[in-house]
């Protein structure tokens, strides 16, 4: 290669460093101006305060226990956590929920239809933030107090304490029917993949759902059986001052969890409904022409296209859901927003703080997006 | 969001703020420039500041700013309240989106050394307590073992709430909400069994929120101390002075017998003491670099500790306790004005 200035690719080079350089000095340049300035006017800085005793409590917990006497690490840990366990459940509610509608909306029924899309225009056009509020006054205030808790079904308890219900009792037996779980689920993977393979050579398809039925449901019973069949359950019961025993949904979760569902179905049946709409009509006459009916041309010929323009924007509606879920703070759910405000009021240290929270939704929101991006290569047109 | 607005701001302050080395602009002079005083106060607690039925702010809180503004302008209506949440306050005030944090906050050393802030002195003490509705049947917080409780987020309420339960080996589920209508809604719909906060704020909420003031029992312990005061930025020497001092002007006053309205007629009084704190002799104010007159201006207009604590705290029920002066068995002591 010449070293030329004529030589486009040293030019590029060039270029490519000296912008790099640039973004480089500004940014050590900002950084170093901050901590100076908090130096100056004596706000404490670094990350050092993660290790310090946190000394406030939290209302619930996912997957960990905590206590006051925890580190600010531990306490922002369990708001990553709950920002989790909302984030998931509410991604999965509102697909379902939001296809659902979306399908609803194109219905020939005419008053499902139209239900369906008085639901979308309405939802989409009230503010989620009034939207949590209504759900979570609509809980505390008008379920009954734990004495007098609604029990709509045996053992299910409606206050405004929240949502209880019995769970069979922590048994030894659980951790491995979790492990047969997952081994048949892998096992019904391979198998999937093996028949799709077979069904491309040789034509015939052994009988797929029953087996992958039973690959993933026989493990954990047979373990259940051999692990003694443990029939305890633990049941909610009414002590002292609330609940104890069984699991709960908390008026905070169950509030914003269904907010957010609620919410994010509407736009996601917009995008359904625009997906199918998308594929044009011939694709059905010519499934039709090879003798498909419609069910299965939907399945097999129509779906697997429409998906094609449905997923990018599901995924910026996963991404709403999981990020609008820091609306959380205003009915007290503790989130990470929530737990990560607190420790920036606590500590002072409120640019430590904000860049936490932003690593992690930035981590969160990547880990989506390559998610859906890798289903969606997976999706696109193959040409062959 | 306004926190993460304010947050953005100390961000662009803390960031931008070139060059490092001068000396930022003194508190007095952007004060004077603006023409008024910027204060933080309570988004709405009874007697401590509160807008009344005409938009009005009042309260001792209130008075503090005001106070301010007289000793400064020779007028308390120079002004402009910015209502936080507990949450919020510092920012705002690290920001430099408000002059004085006039918040029933307390004064702890975690907040006076690792915040950029400084306290400036106590309006009020206080301490911790716990509210339940009576129907609850709870006599003693030492009965709460096991209760669902309503806390403010970014309060020394929420850690002394976990030292409490902690020290005496119990447990107890927290509910905490940012706004005070929030959590207060979340209470009285009875999604907690208690609520905590300091007693102040217990007394306020229960004769002004209330469906029914009644049904509610404030329990006899008290968990902290909380010592409440106002706040400005550490650094600015000048500003933290005449905050301190107008504090301790409103202490004094009451101490000599200056009141609002007896004090025009102490302009000419024979008294040293009276001659020097009206600014008849003396230059003090210049010390402060504000006019001679401001603690004549500033009792006034707004009245002496004893008058601003009349007004607002004992129509609610308050007693003065701990917040008499020193003279008479209390706490409140200022330093000679001399
Ligand atoms: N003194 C405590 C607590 C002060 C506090 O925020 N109290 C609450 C409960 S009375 C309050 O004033 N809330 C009113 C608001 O959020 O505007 C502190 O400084 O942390």
């Amino acid at each position: 290669m010449k070293a030329s200035v004529g030589n486009p690719r040293l030019r590029a080079l060039v270029y490519q460093a000296a912008a790099l350089a640039v973004a480089l000095i500004v940014a050590g340049y900002l950084v170093s101006n901050t901590l100076a300035n908090l130096a100056e006017r004596s706000i404490a800085t670094g990350f050092g305060f993660l290790g310090r005793e946190a000394g406030f409590s939290i209302g619930e917990t996912t997957f960990m226990s905590y206590s006051a006497a925890d580190t600010y690490l531990k306490a922002l840990a369990v708001g990553v956590a709950n920002t989790f366990r909302v984030a998931l459940i509410g991604i999965v509610a509102a697909t379902v929920l939001g296809t659902l509608i979306g399908l609803a909306r194109l219905s020939r029924n005419w008053l499902l239809a139209k239900l369906a899309g008085g639901y979308v225009e309405f939802i989409r056009n009230v503010p989620l933030l009034v939207q949590l509020f209504f759900w979570y006054v609509l809980i505390t205030e008008n379920l009954p107090l734990p004495r007098a808790a609604l029990e709509p079904l045996p053992g299910v308890y409606l206050t405004n304490r929240g949502i209880f219900f019995p769970v069979p009792a922590a048994h030894p037996a659980h951790v491995w029917m979790f492990a047969a779980l997952i081994a048949g689920i892998v096992a019904a993977f391979l198998f999937t993949r093996w028949a799709a393979r077979r069904r491309a050579l040789a034509g015939s398809r052994p009988p797929v759902l029953e087996i992958v039925l039973a690959l993933v449901l026989v493990p954990p019973a047979l373990v259940y059986l051999a692990g003694g069949t443990p029939t305890e359950i633990d049941f909610p019961r009414l002590s002292g001052f609330n609940f104890a025993g069984g699991t709960a949904f908390t008026p905070e979760f169950a509030a914003l969890a269904g907010g957010l569902v609620v919410y994010t179905a509407a736009f996601i049946a917009e995008i359904v409904r625009a997906g199918i709409l998308a594929i044009p009509y011939g694709q059905f006459e010519a499934a039709y022409a090879l003798g498909l009916r419609r069910r299965l041309a939907m399945r097999l010929v129509v779906l697997p296209q429409a998906l094609r323009v449905i997923v990018p924007p599901l995924t910026s509606q996963y991404l709403n859901l999981t990020k609008n879920s820091s609306l959380a703070v205003a009915i007290g759910y503790p989130d990470l927003v929530s737990i990560a405000n607190t420790t920036m009021n606590q500590t002072g240290q409120a640019v430590e703080g904000i860049a936490i929270i932003m690593a992690v939704y930035l981590a969160i929101s990547l880990s989506i997006s390559a998610f859906m991006n890798w289903y969606n290569a997976r999706m696109a047109l193959k040409e062959r | 969001m306004k926190a993460l607005v304010m947050i953005a701001g100390v961000l662009i302050a803390a960031v931008a703020a070139v060059p490092q080395q001068a000396a930022a602009q003194s508190t007095l002079d952007t004060v004077r420039s603006k023409g008024y005083v910027q204060c933080g106060v309570n988004t709405g607690l009874a007697g401590f500041s509160q807008p009344d039925s005409k938009g009005v702010w009042r309260g001792i809180d209130v008075d503090l700013c005001r106070a301010v503004a007289a000793a400064v302008f020779a007028d308390a209506n120079k002004v402009r309240y910015t209502p936080l949440t507990a949450q919020q306050r510092f920012t705002a005030l690290q920001s430099g989106e408000i002059d004085v944090l006039a918040r029933n906050t307390t004064w702890t050393i975690t907040r006076d050394t690792g915040l950029g802030l400084n306290f400036v002195g106590v309006n009020y003490y206080d301490g911790q307590g716990f509210m339940v509705p009576k129907k609850l049947n709870v006599k003693s917080a030492k009965q709460l073992n096991g209760a669902t409780i309503c806390v403010q987020p970014g309060t020394t309420t929420e850690l002394n709430l976990a030292d409490y339960f902690r020290a005496n080996k119990m447990t107890f589920k927290p509910v905490v909400i940012e706004k005070l209508e929030e959590v207060l809604n979340a209470y009285f719909a009875g999604r907690c069994d208690v609520y905590t906060t300091d007693v102040s704020g217990l007394v306020a909420v229960r004769a002004s929120r209330a469906p029914n003031p009644a049904d509610h029992l404030i329990l006899p312990e008290v968990i902290s101390k909380e010592p409440l005061g106002p706040v400005v930025r550490h650094g600015d020497d000048r500003w933290f002075d005449i905050v301190k001092w107008s504090l301790f002007a409103m202490l004094e006053a009451e101490e000599l017998g200056l009141d609002s309205k007896s004090i025009e007629q102490h302009l000419k009084s024979a008294n040293p003491s009276i001659q020097r704190f009206v600014g008849a002799t003396g230059d003090i104010g210049k010390g402060l670099g504000i006019d001679n007159r401001w603690a004549y201006n500033l009792i006034k207009q707004v009245g002496n500790y004893g008058e601003s604590f009349e007004r607002n705290l004992t129509p609610l029920g308050f007693e003065r306790g701990l917040n008499r002066l020193w003279t008479q068995g209390g706490l409140m002591y200022a330093p000679p004005i001399r």
